[in-house]
């Protein structure tokens, strides 16, 4: 019986072998950037399933080891191939509360599906594991209404207090409640979600996907109010002493834009990453006509830099109709830090990508509106700290290149609010968070934190990881008291 | 949430609301602001704290009306709501025992320095009060700011109430002529006259705060809208400010900011006219 087995599992794996990679279907290039739409459409069904069979179920699985908060890929791959797709939103569901966000944003190509057996393989690809996690949840948002959800009891009186609605806070709040705690989140903004909601675009992410996700947070019975700045209108020594919170987790992320600090920075038409990208999504800005947030158009735009959030500025600059909008990045294409889907996409779209060039000078007109950008050419030194060759200016290669809009997507720095408003709480050198790495226990009892406020910019898996593995540290601590 | 307990028109184009808001009248210190959406596809935008009511539960707001958010605001009436409201943002202003300070208002400036000016008095300063308008019905909390305040001095620019001219000719007069010994001045109004009056008490070497109101759109730090140059260095004025040494201040840059998007602004009004109030 079990010898059979095998054969048909070798015979099996030859077959599955050969079957090639379901790319995403996506809208067309030409037409989508004539629009704010969502560029992938997503699998048909025959498609997940044909995909599912790429799996060859590993006896070591390398692919769970490669995500963040350990899937149990071939399991949920499986039932997809079985046609079982709820199943497989399930068991997903196990790990991750965000899987249709997931799904679209993890940087899959570093973690899950870099480690993968097949894609190891010479002239093989590994298995599409994002798209078959994003084929699942979606599926479960359109036929399993809540599906899996199991609701939260009040089974404790303890209620606990998240700091932010970002993905490490929204997931913090999903497992608590779950867990039978009462839980309330506060979020600065008017409306939720973190960078999901304010940075990454409509196209990349609907927000109507987002929605449905903290939908089922409400619907858990998680109570969430906007519009309230910890620090300000409430501290966190507040929600402890005063309001009767038991814990709080701190999920504030690192959204203080940092700038280039070179002449003319100031100058109109110079934007940061976040406020080009808050004025088109969390206030609609693309949609003049309905809302009331203003934002202007060119014909040329240069972003500076090449993670995901410039690749989510230069697109939406196409999309708002600059006819020219590139990249300028000073170090080269391999040391790109977005997602290779963004960096494919860019290019289908007509993003020209110009490398080794680094901004010194911004240039105005008597308006002290942006004109013109003074750059140098770089060329590739010795490795940095960070492990990546340092670019270093070559002499005599300026140049000045004319521009209606120049935004700067070099990173972030902490936003001090929390931090500096909370006793007892250490911050490292650079503001941050200190905080236990398994369990986001900070130095102050009773207050954990997670995300990006702790790592420094990092990613949405990783943030909603830290908010799960907090909650469970949480829950540790209300049953024992031990800090 | 977020009522509105009183709209009252005060002279041409001001409004004072009154909204309940008791999280934040707890936590309000002078030198604050809110931020606010009249409606659910608004923008964003940032007023000061004219007044507290702690007991009450809610806070004062003075608004010029100047184009469409601010003209759907004044449409508002007692027992409507607002979209959303937060706050107290911004760093609230010094207050010490200085000695002898002057608080100047210009415009709807009166508006932001009254409740700074009541908290110097309070902590034992003479304040002596310098407030301006363009004509005598534009002046704004006149009385208020008369307790708030030692003294009180008024200028208007045709001479209709008070002295003829600016709030700078009364500062002048008590530096040079009366020869107070001013420790702090506070001014508060359009950029012209806080660059008036920063200019000139440069030369006296006497320190002088401004509030700064570039545009914003968070108000936590999160955006970089609100930037502006102190000392040659970016700061942002939601979260380090809106307070800044007046002498350190870019003026001409902020200036510049702040214009950057009027002709989307004045076009969006004119819509919002056309379609709502046909003229
Ligand atoms: C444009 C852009 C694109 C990105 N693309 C990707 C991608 O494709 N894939 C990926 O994996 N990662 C991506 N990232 C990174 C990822 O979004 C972040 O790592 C992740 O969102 C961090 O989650 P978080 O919960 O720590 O914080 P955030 O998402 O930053 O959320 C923090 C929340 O806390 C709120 N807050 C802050 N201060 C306060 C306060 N004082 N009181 C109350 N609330 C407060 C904020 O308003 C915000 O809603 C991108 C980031 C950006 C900016
Ligand atoms: C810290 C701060 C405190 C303020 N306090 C007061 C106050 O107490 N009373 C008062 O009447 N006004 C105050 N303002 C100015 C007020 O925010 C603007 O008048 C208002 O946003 C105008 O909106 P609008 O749509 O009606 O006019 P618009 O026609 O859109 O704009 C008119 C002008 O207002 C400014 N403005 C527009 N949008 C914004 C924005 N999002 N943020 C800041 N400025 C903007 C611009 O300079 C613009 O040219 C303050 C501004 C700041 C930054
Ligand atoms: S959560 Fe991210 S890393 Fe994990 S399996 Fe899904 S796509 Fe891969
Ligand atoms: S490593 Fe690849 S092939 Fe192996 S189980 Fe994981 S997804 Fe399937
Ligand atoms: S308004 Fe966004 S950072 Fe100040």
């Amino acid at each position: 019986m079990e010898n059979k087995n095998k054969e048909q599992l070798i015979l099996d794996t030859k077959e599955r072998l050969k079957i090639k990679r379901h790319d995403m279907p996506a809208q067309n290039s030409a037409k989508r950037v004539q629009n704010f739409k969502e560029v992938s459409i997503g699998y048909l069904i025959e498609d997940a399933i044909e995909e599912a069979k790429r799996c060859i179920d590993c006896k070591v699985p390398y692919c769970i080891q490669g995500c963040p908060v350990s899937i149990d890929i071939p399991a949920f791959i499986k039932l997809i191939e079985k046609g079982d797709f709820l199943g497989a939103a399930k068991k997903i569901r196990e790990k991750s509360s965000l899987p249709a966000i997931c799904g679209r944003v993890c940087p899959q190509e570093d973690q899950c599906e870099k480690v993968c057996t097949i894609g190891r393989r010479k002239d093989s690809t590994s298995v599409a594991i994002g798209n078959l996690e994003r084929f699942a949840a979606d599926y479960e948002a359109e036929h399993g209404k809540n599906n899996n959800i199991s609701y939260g009891k009040n089974l404790y009186d303890k209620k606990i207090a998240i700091v932010g609605a970002g993905p490490s806070g929204l997931a913090a709040a999903g497992e608590l409640r779950q867990k039978g705690y009462r839980v309330s989140i506060f979020e600065a903004l008017h409306e939720v979600g973190g960078v999901l909601i304010y940075g990454v675009p409509e196209f990349r992410l609907p927000k109507s996907i987002l929605l449905r996700e903290v939908q089922i947070l409400k619907d858990m019975g998680v109570e969430i109010f906007t519009n309230v700045v910890i620090g300000k209108t409430i501290t966190v020594d507040e929600l402890l002493n005063e309001k009767g919170y038991s814990a709080v987790f701190i999920g504030t992320g690192a959204g203080t834009p940092k700038f280039l600090n070179i002449p003319g920075e100031e100058l109109n038409g110079v934007y940061s990453a976040n406020e080009f990208l808050t004025r088109v999504n969390l206030m609609r800005a693309y949609d003049m006509n309905e809302y009331d947030t203003p934002m202007k158009c060119g014909k040329t735009l240069v972003v500076f830099g090449a993670g995901n959030t410039a690749m989510d500025a230069v697109r939406t600059g196409l999309r708002l109709g600059y006819s020219d909008a590139r990249i300028f990045y000073r170090r080269s294409r391999n040391e790109m830090t977005a997602r290779l889907e963004e960096i494919h996409h860019a290019e289908q779209e007509g993003i020209r990508f110009d490398f080794l060039i680094n901004p010194v000078r911004f240039i105005g007109d008597e308006k002290q509106n942006l004109k013109q950008v003074e750059c140098e050419r770089m060329e590739l030194g010795e490795p940095d700290e960070s492990g990546r060759r340092r670019p270093v200016p070559i002499k005599g290669s300026e140049f000045i290149a004319d521009v209606d809009a120049a935004v700067i997507a070099i990173g972030t720095n902490v936003n001090p609010i929390v931090p500096s408003s909370t006793s007892g709480m250490d911050l490292n050198k650079w503001g941050y968070i200190i905080a236990d790495e398994k369990t986001g226990k900070t130095t102050k009892k009773g207050v954990f934190a997670g995300g990006d406020i702790v790592t420094g910019a990092a990613t949405v898996i990783l943030a909603m990881g830290a908010g799960k593995n907090a909650a469970d540290a949480i829950e540790q601590y209300l049953k024992t008291n031990i800090w | 949430m977020y009522e509105i307990i009183e709209n009252k028109s005060i002279g041409e184009g001001v409004n004072v609301y009154k909204i309940n808001a008791p999280d934040i009248a707890v936590k309000a210190l002078p030198g604050q602001f809110i931020i606010l959406r009249v409606h659910k596809k608004g923008e964003r935008i940032p007023i000061t704290i004219a007044d507290i009511d702690k007991n009450a539960g809610c806070i004062t707001i003075l608004v010029q009306t100047l184009g469409k958010t601010t003209h759907l605001l004044s449409e508002l009436k007692a027992g409507d709501e607002l979209a959303d409201l937060v706050g107290p943002l911004g760093i609230p202003s010094e207050i010490e025992n200085f000695g002898t300070v002057v608080c100047i208002g210009g415009g709807f400036g009166i508006a932001a320095v009254h409740p700074i000016a009541k908290a110097l008095k309070n902590a034992g300063n003479d304040v002596i009060s310098i407030i301006g308008a363009r004509r005598k019905d534009l002046l704004l909390m006149e009385n208020e700011m008369r307790s708030a305040s030692s003294g009180l001095l008024i200028a208007t620019d045709d001479g209709s109430y008070g002295t003829k001219g600016f709030v700078t000719d009364i500062l002048k007069r008590l530096i040079v002529d009366d020869k107070k010994n001013i420790i702090r001045v506070i001014a508060i109004g359009p950029v012209p006259m806080m660059k008036a009056v920063s200019d000139f008490t440069k030369k006296y070497n006497i320190k002088t705060i401004v509030s700064l109101n570039p545009i914003m759109i968070d108000g936590t730090g999160m955006c970089g809208a609100c930037r502006v140059l102190i000392g040659g260095q970016t700061k942002f004025a939601c979260v380090d400010g809106p307070d800044f040494d007046a002498h350190q201040v870019d003026f001409e840059n902020l200036v510049n900011r702040q214009k950057f998007y009027e002709d989307e602004e004045k076009s969006s009004y004119e819509c919002h006219r056309k379609e709502h109030h046909n003229f």
